[in-house]
């Protein structure tokens, strides 16, 4: 099993999993110091590396807004139906009919553009104080990967309301995924499936919506934050 | 180590472990990797439920000199011009929205971002790369007119993606009458 040590002894590997635990009182304590669900906390912190002026605690306001999009998505998902003939009906009901439908479907739709902001805005700040050099430079990797998945979602709940603006922009939209070379058109028909935007398209832009890229998007939260804590944060001048 | 020196000479032989291991592993792997294609190909739909590409029209003498006729359920523009039709895809070059036909103006606007098209389907304004491409067209035995929206035809005969068979000078680009 020489390629098991081949990957332990990467540079991938070794930026997470730093130790290797001896059967020692010392090495159990560290084992369950740096486990994510025992410890999230570290066990010590620089005062300077949580002051606020320094982080702008950006990173805390994108996790904030996704627990506030969680939470606002999934009663807006009481309401919605992901059927052509229903979705719009359903969007105009929780604007009319359904009691505080506004500012729930408001409150999702403005901390989507909230998220962006803060999730730009909060690798400016790891990029503008260096915070993305060694030993941490593949948690920058995952926080281009949450990125990408933040970018993503808002793509995928864009199509939900099923109005004109959401069904040109999704025909626009993976038209331009269709430039990729080679896999290009393959994308697309894979995206929408079939060639054009209607009931198969909607359907699997809610369930990557409501299900798996919010799943993927924790898996990868927990890796990042776990990786922050433990690697103490990079601090302040 | 011992053992692998004392059985060098004897090519065949591999330790009853090493052997249920790499087994064990490989039908795990085998399953696991099997499954994930079995799922990618699971996405991709077989049977497609969107109207067909290929339909029949009116017959020709239905369309005026000089008119457009919008099919919006085809997205299909069909074009009567003096002494030929044809039909345009009602797809921007652009990004895929649909141009809307002024009859007034003449020309056929993108509402998504303002590319332009006079009637002929050339573009002369806004982001479009290339004029509107036409659909393969033809006369069927019922006298009406048979129209293919998966083979395309661009003005430059180039290929765009899939099912461009030409340029507009094809005859199965246009239908003379």
């Amino acid at each position: 099993m020489g390629w098991i040590k081949k990957i332990k002894e990467s540079r991938v590997w070794k930026s997470y999993f730093r130790e290797e635990y001896d059967d020692t009182s010392r090495g159990r304590t560290r084992r369950i110091l740096s486990n994510v669900w025992f410890h999230i906390h570290p066990a010590k912190i620089s005062k300077k590396a949580i002051n606020p002026s320094y982080t702008l605690c950006l990173g805390g306001i994108s996790f904030l807004l996704f627990i506030i999009l969680t939470v606002s998505g999934i009663l807006l998902m009481f309401y919605y139906v992901p059927d052509v003939n229903r979705a719009y009906d359903d969007m105009l009901d929780l604007e009319t009919v359904v009691p505080f439908g506004i500012p729930l479907r408001n409150i999702h739709r403005w901390a989507a553009h909230g998220m962006i902001i803060a999730v730009v805005g909060h690798m400016c700040r790891v990029f503008f104080t260096g915070a993305y050099k060694p030993p941490r430079e593949f948690n920058w990797v995952v926080g281009v990967s949450l990125l990408l998945l933040t970018l993503l979602l808002s793509f995928t709940g864009y199509l939900l309301p099923w109005d004109q603006l959401a069904y040109w922009a999704i025909t626009v939209g993976t038209n331009i995924a269709s430039y990729a070379p080679v896999v290009g058109p393959k994308i697309r028909f894979l995206l929408l499936g079939g060639n054009t935007v209607g009931q198969n398209a909607l359907i699997r832009f809610y369930v990557l919506h409501v299900i798996l890229l919010p799943t993927l998007m924790m898996l990868l939260m927990i890796l990042h934050f776990w990786r922050v804590r433990k690697d103490g944060f990079s601090r302040g001048l | 180590m011992d053992d692998e020196i004392a059985h060098k000479s004897d090519r065949m032989s591999v330790s009853r472990r090493n052997f249920l291991r790499t087994i064990g592993w490989g039908s795990i792997v085998a399953f696991l990797s099997g499954s994930l294609l079995a799922v990618v190909r699971y996405l991709f739909p077989k049977v497609s439920y969107e109207p067909s590409p290929s339909f029949k029209v009116q017959t020709p003498e239905d369309y005026e000199i000089g008119t457009v006729v919008v099919d919006k359920p085809h997205k299909v523009f069909i074009v009567r011009e003096e002494n030929i039709i044809y039909a345009l895809i009602a797809v921007c070059t652009h990004l895929g929205c649909t141009p809307r036909w002024f009859p007034d103006e003449g020309i056929f606007k993108c509402p998504c971002h303002g590319s332009r098209f006079y009637k002929n389907g050339i573009n002369f304004y806004g982001p479009a790369p290339r004029p509107l491409d036409r659909a393969f067209i033809t006369l069927a035995p019922d006298g009406r007119i048979l129209i293919d929206t998966s083979k395309k035809f661009s003005s430059d005969g180039r290929s765009y993606g899939e099912g461009y068979l030409g340029d507009w000078k094809d005859p199965r680009s246009y239908l003379e009458v």
